[in-house]
C-alpha cells in the first residue's frame, strides 16, 4: 500500500511539473542562460589567446562555476517554488482532502511528493549541466575533471533545498515557504563566501560563519563540492595560495565523506520533521 | 491456535451481524478555545442513508473530516465498515465528496478518476470509469482538463470520484452546493440509486427537502452536540390539524384541547395530534364540534415538515440556553 502510494504520487508530481507553467519558465531561463554563456565563452576563447594554458583553464573553470551557479539557482528556485504550492497550496485549496481520504498514509504521500520533486530537480540539473559542459568543450576546449560527481552534488543541493521547501510548506503558506527557502539558500551562500574571506585572512571567527551555515543548511557545502569537481585541479595547485578561500567561484577542497553523510542525514531528519508536521495537521 | 478453533472463530465472525458502515462514539474536537464537536455519537447502518443536519458551525463538516482521518479528534472512537478509522485501510471502500471540492487542475477528468482508482488500490476497468463519468453527466468532458471546468462541473466530477471505486460507504458533504436545479434532481436520483444498491450514505446537506426525500434517518447537530436523532418516521410521526371555526364556546374549546396541544390564532385553531392517534379521531372531533354549535369552515390535516421540526428543535435549544 505504501509503495503504491509513493510511486503514484511521485508520478503525479512529475506530471504536474511537466504540465504547469513553471516548467516553461524554467526551460526559458535555462535556455537564456545557456545561450548567454555560449556567447560569453566564445568571446573568452577569442580573447584568451595571449594567456598560458594554465591561466586559460583556471579562468574557464571559474566562469563555468559561475554559470553552473546560475543553473543551480534556477533549479533551486524552480523546485522551491514547486515544493511550496504542491503541499501548502493543495492544503489551502482543498485538493488534498479527496486524496488523503483514500486509504493512504500521509507520510507516503509526502515521500511520494519529495521523490517526484527530487527526480524532477535532478533531471533538470543533469540535462542543463551536460548542455553547459558541451558548450564549454566546444568554445574553450575545457571538460570538467569529475562531471558526474559534480552533477550528482548539484542534484543533492537541489534535493536539500526542496526538502526544506516541503518542511516549510507543512507549516506556512505556499508563497512564503518558497520565498523563505530561497532566502535561506542565498543567505547560506553569502555566509559561505564570508567564511571563505575569513579563511583567506586567517580570521577564525569570520571563517566559522561559513562552517556553521554549511552545517545548518548543506546547500552551500554541496555547492562547493560540486565546484571542486568542475574545476581543473592542476591549474588550481599552480596558482596555489593566491586563490585559497578568497574566490567565491573556486573551491579548494573536495567534500569529506563525513559531510556527505551529514547532508544525507539532514535530508532524512528534515523529511521526518515534515512528515510529523504533516501527520498532525488538521485539514 | 488449532485449525478447529480457527474454523470456529471464523464461523462466529460469519454469524455476527455485519458491522455498521459508520459507528462513532464520544467524538470531541476543540480548535484553540472553540469547541467544534462535543461528544457526538451516531451510527450509519449498512445500506442506510443518513442525513446530517444542523445550522452553520454546528460541527457537521468537522465530524465528517474526523471520520475520514482528515482532522484528529481529541477524544472518541470511530469504526468505518468495521475497522478502526485510524487505520487508513478502513477507507478502502469509502467514497468522499468534500465540501471544499477541488481536483488537480492540470489533469483531465478521466485522469483524476484513474488517480483515485490507483490510490484506492481497486481494480476498476477504464470502461467502468468512463461510465462513472457518464452517470454524473461528464461523459463528453472526459478528456478535458479540470482547469476549464465550472464549479458545478467540478462538483459533478467530485461525485464521480466518490463513486468510482465501488464504495460501500459514500460520504457527501454538501453535494449540491454548486449545482443548478437539474443537477440537484440528478443527485437525488443518484442517492436513490445508491440506496437501491445497498450502499450506505452519510449526507450533509442544507437542503432539507432533499434530505427528507432520500434519508432513512437524520442526526441533528447543534453547537457540536447531537440535538436529536432518529428515523424520519419516528421524528415526523406527529401530525397537525388546522381548523377554521366560529361560534366556539368554552365547552367547544375544551373539546378541542382534549384532542391535542391547541394553539389559537383568531378563528384558526391548530391541534398537534399525537403520533398514535386512530382514524376516528378527526371525524369524531368534527361531529362533537358541530353538536356543540360550532360553525366549521375548514378542516385541514397537515404533516409537520422536517424543516419545521428542525427549526423547532434548534429554537428550543437556543431558548433553553437564554433562559
Amino acid at each position: 500500500m505504501i509503495a503504491r502510494t509513493v510511486v503514484t504520487i511521485a508520478a503525479l508530481m512529475l506530471k504536474e511539473a511537466a504540465r504547469r507553467r513553471v516548467l516553461w519558465a524554467l526551460a526559458g531561463l535555462t535556455v537564456a542562460l545557456l545561450a548567454l554563456s555560449a556567447w560569453g565563452f566564445s568571446r573568452l576563447g577569442a580573447e584568451l589567446g595571449s594567456l598560458t594554458s594554465g591561466e586559460t583553464r583556471l579562468i574557464a573553470a571559474q566562469v563555468l562555476n559561475l554559470v553552473m551557479f546560475g543553473l543551480s539557482l534556477i533549479a533551486a528556485l524552480g523546485t522551491a517554488f514547486l515544493a511550496g504550492p504542491t503541499l501548502a497550496g493543495e492544503m489551502e485549496s482543498g485538493t488534498t482532502l479527496a486524496v488523503l481520504a483514500r486509504p493512504v498514509r500521509r507520510s507516503a504521500v509526502l515521500v511520494g511528493k519529495w521523490l517526484g520533486l527530487a527526480a524532477f530537480g535532478s533531471g533538470f540539473v543533469a540535462v542543463a549541466g551536460l548542455a553547459q559542459f558541451v558548450i564549454v568543450q566546444v568554445t574553450v576546449d575545457y571538460w570538467p575533471p569529475q562531471p558526474v560527481i559534480g552533477l550528482a552534488l548539484l542534484a543533492a543541493e537541489t534535493t536539500v533545498l526542496l526538502t526544506l521547501g516541503l518542511l516549510l510548506a507543512t507549516v506556512i503558506s505556499p508563497m512564503a515557504s518558497g520565498i523563505v527557502s530561497v532566502g535561506l539558500f542565498g543567505a547560506t551562500w553569502i555566509a559561505g563566501v564570508v567564511g571563505g574571506v575569513g579563511e583567506a585572512f586567517g580570521n577564525e571567527g569570520v571563517a566559522l560563519t561559513g562552517t556553521v551555515s554549511r552545517m545548518l543548511l548543506p546547500t552551500d557545502g554541496l555547492w562547493r563540492g560540486a565546484m571542486h569537481a568542475f574545476q581543473d585541479p592542476v591549474a588550481l595547485t599552480r596558482l596555489g595560495a593566491e586563490v585559497e578561500g578568497g574566490f567565491p567561484f573556486l573551491s579548494d577542497a573536495s567534500l569529506t565523506p563525513a559531510y556527505l553523510t551529514w547532508s544525507g542525514l539532514w535530508v532524512v531528519l528534515m523529511l521526518g520533521l515534515a512528515g510529523l508536521a504533516f501527520q498532525r495537521r488538521d485539514l | 491456535m488449532s485449525t478447529g478453533a480457527s474454523v470456529e472463530t471464523a464461523d462466529l465472525l460469519a454469524d455476527l451481524p455485519p458491522s455498521a458502515a459508520v459507528w462513532c462514539s464520544g467524538l470531541r474536537k476543540r480548535y484553540r478555545r472553540q469547541t467544534a464537536v462535543d461528544g457526538v455519537s451516531f451510527t450509519v447502518g449498512r445500506g442506510k442513508v443518513v442525513g446530517l443536519l444542523g445550522p452553520n458551525g454546528a460541527g457537521k463538516t468537522t465530524v465528517i473530516k474526523m471520520l475520514l482521518g482528515l482532522v484528529r479528534p481529541d477524544a472518541g472512537d470511530m469504526l468505518l465498515l468495521g475497522r478502526p478509522a485510524r487505520d487508513p485501510r478502513a477507507r478502502a471502500r469509502v467514497g468522499y465528496l468534500p465540501e471544499l471540492f477541488r481536483y488537480q487542475p492540470w489533469l483531465t477528468a478521466a485522469e483524476v478518476l484513474a488517480l483515485h482508482v490507483r490510490l484506492a488500490g481497486v481494480a476498476v476497468p477504464p470502461e467502468e470509469q468512463r461510465e462513472c463519468l457518464g452517470v454524473v453527466g461528464l461523459a463528453d468532458r472526459a478528456g478535458d482538463r479540470v482547469a476549464g471546468f465550472s464549479k458545478g462541473m467540478q462538483q459533478r466530477l467530485g461525485l464521480a470520484v466518490a463513486l468510482v471505486t465501488r464504495p460501500e460507504l459514500v460520504v457527501l458533504d454538501e453535494p449540491t452546493s454548486a449545482l443548478d436545479p437539474i443537477g440537484r434532481v440528478d443527485v437525488r436520483d443518484l442517492l436513490l440509486a445508491l440506496k437501491a444498491r445497498g450502499v450506505a450514505v452519510l449526507l450533509n446537506s442544507h437542503l432539507i427537502g432533499e434530505v427528507e426525500r432520500v434519508c432513512d434517518r437524520v442526526v441533528i447537530l447543534d453547537k457540536g452536540r447531537v440535538a436529536a436523532a432518529g428515523s424520519l418516521a419516528e421524528l415526523l410521526g406527529r401530525r397537525e390539524l388546522r381548523l377554521r371555526l366560529d361560534g366556539v364556546s368554552a365547552d367547544a374549546e375544551r373539546r378541542l384541547a382534549a384532542a391535542g396541544q391547541l394553539i389559537r390564532d383568531g378563528t384558526t385553531f391548530t391541534i398537534a395530534l399525537p403520533a398514535d392517534q386512530d382514524e376516528t379521531v378527526v371525524p369524531e372531533l368534527v361531529a362533537d364540534l358541530v353538536a356543540l354549535g360550532v360553525r366549521v369552515h375548514a378542516v385541514e390535516p397537515a404533516r409537520i415538515s422536517l424543516e419545521e421540526w428542525l427549526l423547532d428543535i434548534l429554537r428550543a435549544g437556543h431558548e433553553g440556553e437564554r433562559s
